[in-house]
């Protein structure tokens, strides 16, 4: 297979989710390409994480394919045809992918440093020394050198979510998810996440998945805005053509609501 | 006189001979149930196809006498033609037998790690096994030393079940310095003030433990 620039990053073809008889992800189609910026928006409740779960494999999926860099991620070929893949593939196609939380989930047992160093060890295989120095990089970029044998209960908040950046990036992904990763930050905190968020595109060549309630952040960082609703893109579009003119009468609703709220 | 001085000095020795017996029937016994606790503990989290058969032998070892158990190693086993003398018998009844309830004890400390801990795991593709030596099981274990200790202090208070297939610990040598002697009340007095001793002194160490275990997380 050839891979070229064209090849979408991640494409999501006909995939389905469902929780018991709820059907939260119909159907999905969508394609991301290399190095887009693309934010979830929408409602809560309408598929925004699943579609970020699905795609780190924390979630199975019921229907449809999956596929990262033109090559299947929950499937493999066999025989021409494609069957669910096992957790050898899983675990290898999803190196590619890195994923930022909500709630952080930092290990606290572990200072900022032995954080941002586990699974570069572990997991490639790096030596002690070249691990800490790539983690210590990585800290400083997200400005937190100064930070780097405390312990996530000695930080902040946005520092939390700052090493929780910095972890993700040490084993080097070509694709970021990031899920409402300031939504458990008080306000004044949210800037530092979002100006790392900003850096981030700005410096790397990272194709970016966010699903953010900052509308003022997605309409100027995003390449593109897709908009949820019950499991469904409604709407989506380039941020000024998506904001300055929605087209459909729920994308209009979804964001009076939101624009009000401010 | 109901109390002899000068029998209860002569017998100390040797019940102290058998105390060592004691200690080291509880330090083995504990190490195994610590460890095949935690075997238990993991496997039940491994799915179905291998949780439903260790919950199955957890039960019936719970469901039965720690007694029967002994006997059963010591007396049954050898008609299959697995012979244990009665030392490494006990040791390994009092280790399973403990298993079951550590394995308990680790499971609630395995269910209070956040769901959020197993994702980020997976999230930076770490393998199961790093996920449990590195991530999981440095969480969840020191909050359940206090209980795990409980668990010592009670394995330890059993030992004299050892004594029904006379392994030479505390109770039987007591049994038998008063079969010889006639005189009951100098051994069995001993033996109950040298469990007493043992325990305060364990449950001191215990608290010790927990409070290294402690500071080691700064929260
Ligand atoms: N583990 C789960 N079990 C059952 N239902 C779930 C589970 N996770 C999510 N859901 C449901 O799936 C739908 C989509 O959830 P989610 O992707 O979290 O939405 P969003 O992130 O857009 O708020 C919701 O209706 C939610 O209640
Ligand atoms: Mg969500």
């Amino acid at each position: 297979m050839t891979l070229d620039r064209a090849t979408p990053m991640v494409k999501f073809a006909g995939v389905t989710k469902r929780y018991g008889r709820l059907t939260v992800i119909d159907g999905l189609d969508f394609a991301i390409a290399h190095g887009e910026k693309v934010a979830l928006i929408g409602p809560s409740g309408s598929g925004k994480t699943t579609v970020l779960r699905m795609l780190m494999t924390l979630e199975r999926i019921d229907g449809g394919v999956i596929w990262v860099e033109g090559e299947p991620l929950t499937h493999v070929e066999r025989g021409g045809r494609l069957v669910p893949a096992d957790a050898r593939h899983l675990r290898r196609v999803r190196g590619k992918i890195g994923m930022v939380f909500q709630h952080f989930n930092l290990f606290p047992h572990m200072t900022a440093l032995k954080n941002c160093m586990e699974a570069p060890m572990t997991v490639l295989g790096l030596p002690k020394h070249q691990a800490a120095e790539r983690a210590a990089e990585l800290l400083d970029m997200v400005g937190l050198a100064g930070k780097k044998n405390h312990y996530p209960s000695q930080l902040s908040g946005g520092q939390q979510q700052r090493v929780a950046i910095a972890r993700a990036l040490a084993m080097r992904p070509k694709v970021m998810l990031f899920d409402e990763v300031t939504s458990a930050l008080d306000p004044e905190l949210v800037g530092e996440v979002l100006n790392v968020i900003r850096k981030l595109g700005a410096e790397h060549d990272l194709t970016m998945l966010m699903v953010t309630h900052q509308m003022g952040f997605a309409k100027e960082f995003a390449d593109r805005i897709a908009f949820f609703h019950r499991g469904k893109i409604e709407e989506e579009g380039k941020p000024e053509e998506f904001f300055g003119n929605p087209k459909n009468e729920r994308t209009r609703q979804f964001l009076r609501a939101v624009l009000d709220a401010v | 006189m109901l109390w002899d001085w000068g029998y209860a000095l002569e017998i100390l020795p040797v019940l102290g001979q058998a105390a060592i017996i004691t200690i080291e029937a509880t330090l083995l016994g504990f190490a195994m149930a610590a460890v095949l606790g935690l075997v238990f503990a993991i496997l039940r989290m491994l799915g179905p196809a291998v949780a439903w058969p260790v919950s199955m032998l957890i039960e019936l070892v719970r469901s039965t006498p720690l007694l029967i158990q002994i006997f059963f190693l010591y007396f049954v086993l050898p008609k299959f033609g697995v012979t244990l003398d009665a030392f490494t018998a006990g040791v390994l009844a009092l280790g399973l037998h403990y298993a079951t309830y550590c394995a308990e004890v680790y499971r609630a400390g395995l269910e209070n790690i956040p769901r959020g801990q197993w994702e980020a795991s997976i999230a930076l593709n770490l393998s199961l096994y790093t996920t449990f030596k590195d991530i999981i099981l440095p969480q969840a274990i020191p909050p359940v030393v206090p209980p795990l200790g409980n668990y010592l202090v009670a394995l330890f208070k059993e030992t004299p079940l050892l004594s029904a297939i006379a392994v030479l610990e505390l109770m039987q040598t007591a049994k038998i310095l008063g079969s010889e002697t006639f005189r009951y009340v100098e051994p069995i007095t001993l033996v109950g003030a040298l469990f007493l001793a043992m325990s305060l002194v364990s449950a001191a160490l215990i608290r010790q433990v927990e409070r290294a275990l402690g500071r080691r997380f700064v929260r």
